[in-house]
């Protein structure tokens, strides 16, 4: 079996979610190649050949994948994935947004958001947002995954030594063009990846407040995150939206601050190791996925946390 | 211009879903269904397109059992034009959902296609790429802002570190994110309008689609319970717990 692993990559360094990807790849075991697509990827393709069992790294180093337009990118792993048993790729939004491409070009059936591999062609999904855990079996020939990167350890950065090849293919479908982009400038750990996240969720009052948390954040080198409350009310953007219409994390700690605990914002935090809830309603759900709870003002119970720690 | 939007029949989102007793899926006998929330805003979307004069006609269609008429009858009291159910009793999966659809594209020709980002029941968030892929389309997927010009449509869209715009040629697919519109509610006359408009029904084999699922579910259990922890007094007692116990800081 051969397995080839999408790389997600800024074109400078290889992201923490294809380290997941790496470690689901091993799981169902094979050789394992990662494809550095992007424009000016030389550094990222290098990253990936560190990799700790990658045995070959693929770069297409093209304008017309500069940024990761799916138009594009499909044709190419398309046409490379004919060679592969299997292809993977992180359930990022990139992911997400040209693996599904992929596997209808290849006449396949996709498997998305997998959390466990069983063997090589069954495997865990969550459906109904993480309410209930479906185990499938692909009866395709090439098997198409995304990877729900909590649901694996992440693979070591180093180590590999993998050769690297370049790929000449230049795939332009001429159909789409990228116009532009807004990205959060933040120098906090992305919500992701982060290993202490703090949650806001309705009970913060306005964005300002979220002061507090940006501040107890700093403090723990934590990613800051939202309930969908929060982020309906207007306090903060979409991107921190952690839930089962926003990201999923799974932390070493999370922190859910003025959060009621409904259930599509469990769906995007339930796995995490530790949980510890602030919220002056002591009947609010959210304690009853906690492993900590502390009932009271969290505008009083926040700062004296940040002291303390 | 015609646009073409695609729904699908789901447990409604307010149900606590139950896996049943032999973990062949989840419990469906009884449960309330609804059109999926995503799709809701793709019809939204479509029907606000139509009010600008940008889009002319809106076809809905889903690929499901006939008791799925009812949602979309509930698109057409949205705003929709007419309906196309593909009458099945399969679970259709979403590569052979793509290529119905890629059947009724080529048919009706539409220069615009919405559909929900994902159905909230399997959460696969595939059907919209595939289809693009399969007609050759450019696609905005998350969209959280959709505007029409000459023969492009730029769309914003939801991504991992904020948004992100491109520009596409028509035809095009869309697919839906929650902040693209909030849905309206149908008005009484609406429904009763929506009761007479026209809606044709269809099978999988009229697009010589083979129907029959490639990935086969083992089994459906529940997910791993999180046990509640304990409540503390004060926030020395939490730091303590977190320093000492859990060892996370």
């Amino acid at each position: 079996m051969s397995i080839l692993v999408c790389a997600e990559h800024d074109n400078a360094s290889i992201k923490g979610a294809t380290l997941n990807t790496v470690t689901a790849a091993k799981a169902i075991g094979g050789d394992i190649h990662v494809l550095v697509a992007g424009q000016g990827c030389q550094a990222a393709a290098e990253a990936a050949a560190k990799i700790d069992g990658v045995t070959k790294v693929l770069v297409a180093d093209n304008a017309v994948y500069g940024h990761q337009l799916a138009e594009n990118i499909s044709l190419l792993v398309a046409q490379l994935g004919k060679g592969y048993s299997h292809v993977l790729a992180p359930a990022t939004s990139n992911g997400k947004n040209f693996l599904p491409r992929v596997a209808a070009l290849l006449d396949v059936n996709q498997i998305s958001e997998i959390t466990k591999v069983i063997s090589a062609d069954t495997f865990e999904r969550p459906i109904y947002a993480g309410n209930a855990i479906a185990t499938v079996q692909s009866g395709d020939a090439i098997k198409v995954l995304t990877i729900r990167p909590t649901g694996f350890d992440a693979a070591a950065a180093a180590g590999g030594s993998a050769a690297i090849e370049a790929v000449a293919t230049a795939a332009n479908a001429g159909t789409s063009t990228f116009v532009g982009e807004e990205l959060a400038k933040s120098d906090r750990p992305e919500l992701a990846g982060a290993k202490i996240v703090v949650s806001g969720g309705r009970g913060m009052g306005n964005g300002d407040n979220f002061s507090i948390l940006y501040s107890l954040a700093d403090k723990l080198g934590a990613a800051v995150g939202a309930s969908r409350a929060a982020v309906d009310a207007g306090f903060v953007p979409n991107d921190m939206q952690v839930g089962q219409t926003g990201k999923v994390v799974a932390p070493q700690l999370y922190v859910a601050v003025g959060i009621s605990g409904a259930i599509q914002h469990l769906a995007g935090m339930k796995d995490s190791k530790v949980i510890v809830a602030i919220n002056k309603d002591a009947e609010a759900p959210i304690f009853q996925v906690a492993d900590y709870g502390i009932v009271g003002d969290l505008f009083d119970i926040v700062p004296q946390l940040e002291k303390l720690i | 211009m015609k646009a073409l939007v695609a729904v699908k029949r789901v447990v409604d989102y307010n149900v606590k879903v139950r896996v049943k007793a032999d973990k062949t899926g989840v419990e469906l006998a009884n449960v309330k269904m609804a059109l999926n929330p995503f799709d809701e805003i793709a019809v939204e979307e479509a029907v606000r397109l139509k009010e600008k004069g940008i889009v002319t006609e809106i076809v809905v269609v889903t690929v499901g059992p006939t008791a799925a008429q009812e949602q979309l009858r509930t698109a057409l009291a949205l705003g929709a034009d007419r309906a196309i159910l593909v009458d099945t009793s399969e679970d259709v999966q979403p590569l052979a959902i793509a290529k119905i659809l890629k059947g009724i594209v080529d048919q009706e020709k539409p220069e615009l296609i919405i559909l929900g980002k994902q159905a909230i029941d399997g959460d696969n968030n595939q059907t919209g790429q595939m289809l693009a892929a399969l007609a050759g389309f450019a696609q905005g997927t998350f969209a959280s802002v959709v505007k029409v010009d000459g023969g492009k449509v730029q769309v914003t869209r939801e991504v991992d570190g904020g948004l992100q715009t491109v520009e596409l040629t028509l035809p095009a697919v869309v697919t839906t994110d929650l902040r693209l519109n909030e849905p309206r509610y149908a008005s009484l006359p609406n429904i009763m309008k929506a009761k007479k408009k026209p809606l044709d029904t269809k099978t999988p084999a009229d697009f010589g689609v083979n129907a029959a699922p490639t990935v086969k579910t083992l089994k459906v259990e529940p997910p791993a319970e999180r046990k509640a922890g304990i409540v503390v007094k004060t926030v020395e007692e939490l730091v303590e717990k977190l320093k000492n116990e859990a060892k996370v800081i």
